[in-house]
């Protein structure tokens, strides 16, 4: 039963803290998903998920602020899939399959051959934004602004793309510079994302807002309006009731997820 | 004013030979259709003037500069064929599908205007689509989805309009319509038209230029001259019959 009332609850600092991040990740998350599911990209932030798990490990490892290290670290994960694709002859799931071992299988021998560090590593798979420091929430929002600014400038350009990028080539568009942004943008969004719900369930963050919002929009811009809700409505409630419930807030924000595109199935277009 | 010139232009796809020393040129408000044989090599060349694949060899200029090097990409308008290449999910509604045609002539951070929106209502309006403006993209009719690509290529007011295999996806009184809108937007507003068709009546009926290829170019000229000679006339017969049979 729930035993909190709303306005007890949000008078937690750890809480509000966790709103705040959880919000601007959400955001960004549903913007970015978008046009990765209609580009079908949407396993790349899975793949790029398990490299960040290699980067934390190499952190806790060195002693380093994880966040530090993961992202310059997927960032190059992503050069090397969209690398891999282009030189090595093979479709863009298999290189995600292929960076996304390296990542893990990295993971694995140093979290083997260190000692000490796996509670915080296990903190970094299923994600505790409950416990998110001041630091991180700054950290989180100014990522987050950063990739929703970057979204914004390129918008016309990643529409154009993402509908049709034969089309956009022949009204100039520099389909290869949008296609190399989108994934270094994921990249980042998917360290972000960690804090809020782990490394195994980042994927989920960046896909189902997105495809709900599909099942019920009528143009681009409402399917964008749509995702951002439904994120921003998942981490609200998962929040609220993983504090309720004592749940984990990253299981309890995908749950919501889920629960929003179930219910959109149901009021389809 | 030459609008596009192919100076010996060759494609090949591995060992195969898709256009050989293709040379041609193209005036402003010529009217031409491209006809030839399945595997001819015309979808090749659209693609090749649009540099969406690179050439073997030769040169394509278009207005004047080589395509290397030309940015003004608004002064052309392209209607690809069947759409193939569209995204089935995606959820755009007619207007943001044509805005995307007032790309080509923004710079950086590229937004869109009240006037882009005012451009796009004037193009459906014009093309009798008007109604359709807030219509979902995945609910259209063939005849109003190539009514919408077709105001996506004229928004940005082309000078060149270059069309692959326009009418395959419409009835025949749809196409007819869509040939005589050409016709008036040729002789109305001296848009130069580039188009494919398997369909040569129509390029009878409308064109004033017929390029005839079969990997090279076996007729560049006027159509009355390309439909007086036996050779081409019963070169045409032979494929229009073949055409027929394997689309049946």
């Amino acid at each position: 039963m729930i035993d909190v009332s709303f306005f007890h609850f949000i008078q937690y600092a750890f809480i509000q803290k966790a709103f705040l991040a959880g919000s601007f990740v959400a955001i960004t998350c549903a913007t970015l998903g978008m046009f990765l599911v209609l580009r079908r990209m949407s396993l790349i932030g899975d793949g790029l998920s398990h490299v960040s798990f290699g980067a934390i490990a190499l952190g806790l490892f060195f002693g380093v602020y994880p966040f530090y290290i993961a992202i310059p670290i997927v960032i190059i994960g992503s050069y090397f899939i969209l690398k891999i694709t282009e030189k090595a002859k093979v479709f863009g799931d298999t290189a995600i399959g292929i960076i996304s071992a390296i990542g893990i299988a990295s993971g694995v021998i140093l979290t083997s051959v260190s000692s000490g560090f796996n509670g915080d590593l296990f903190s970094y798979l299923f994600g505790n934004i409950l416990a998110i420091s001041t630091t991180e929430v700054v950290f989180s929002v100014i990522l987050s602004l950063f990739v929703l600014l970057v979204l914004t400038f390129f918008y016309l350009d990643l529409f154009s793309v993402t509908f049709d990028e034969e089309y956009a080539k022949t009204t100039g568009v520099h389909t290869d510079f949008i296609n190399i942004l989108l994934t270094f943008l994921t990249a980042i969004t998917v360290v972000l994302s960690i804090k809020v719900v782990g490394v195994m369930l980042v994927s989920a963050l960046l896909i189902l807002p997105a495809v709900s919002a599909l099942q019920r929009a009528r143009g681009f811009k409402q399917a964008l309006f749509f995702s951002v809700i439904f994120s921003l409505l998942s981490v609200f409630f998962g929040l609220f009731l993983s504090f309720s419930f004592d749940i984990p807030a990253g299981a309890m924000i995908v749950m919501m997820n889920v629960f929003f595109f179930i219910l959109t199935l149901f009021y389809k277009r | 004013m030459e609008v596009l010139s192919v100076h010996n232009l060759s494609i090949s796809y591995g060992q195969s030979i898709a256009l050989d020393s293709v040379t041609f040129s193209i005036e402003q408000g010529d009217f031409v259709g491209i006809a030839g044989p399945n595997g001819a090599g015309k979808t090749t060349l659209i693609r090749a003037i649009l540099g969406l694949i690179p050439a073997v060899d030769g040169s394509i200029f278009l207005f004047g500069k080589e395509q290397k090097v030309f940015s003004e990409w608004q002064s052309i308008g392209y209607l690809p064929q069947k759409n193939t290449s569209l995204n089935p999910l995606f959820p755009a509604i007619v207007e943001e599908v044509v805005l995307l045609g007032l790309i080509s002539g923004k710079h950086f951070p590229k937004r869109v205007t009240r006037n882009d929106r005012r451009l796009v209502r004037e193009i459906l309006e014009e093309l009798g689509i008007g109604d359709l403006r807030e219509k979902p993209f995945d609910e259209l009719s063939g005849g109003q989805l190539q009514r919408v690509m077709l105001a996506r290529a004229l928004v940005q007011n082309p000078k060149l309009l270059i069309f692959d295999e326009p009418s395959t996806a419409l009835d025949p009184k749809s196409r007819d319509s869509f040939f005589e809108l050409l016709l008036t937007l040729n002789q109305k507003k001296h848009i130069t038209i580039l188009f494919i068709t398997h369909d040569t009546s129509y390029i009878q009926r409308y064109a004033s230029t017929i390029l005839y290829l079969d990997r090279k170019v076996m007729y560049f000229g006027t159509v009355e001259n390309f439909f007086a000679k036996k050779e081409f006339r019963d070169k045409e017969n032979q494929y229009h019959i073949h055409y027929i049979h394997d689309h049946d």
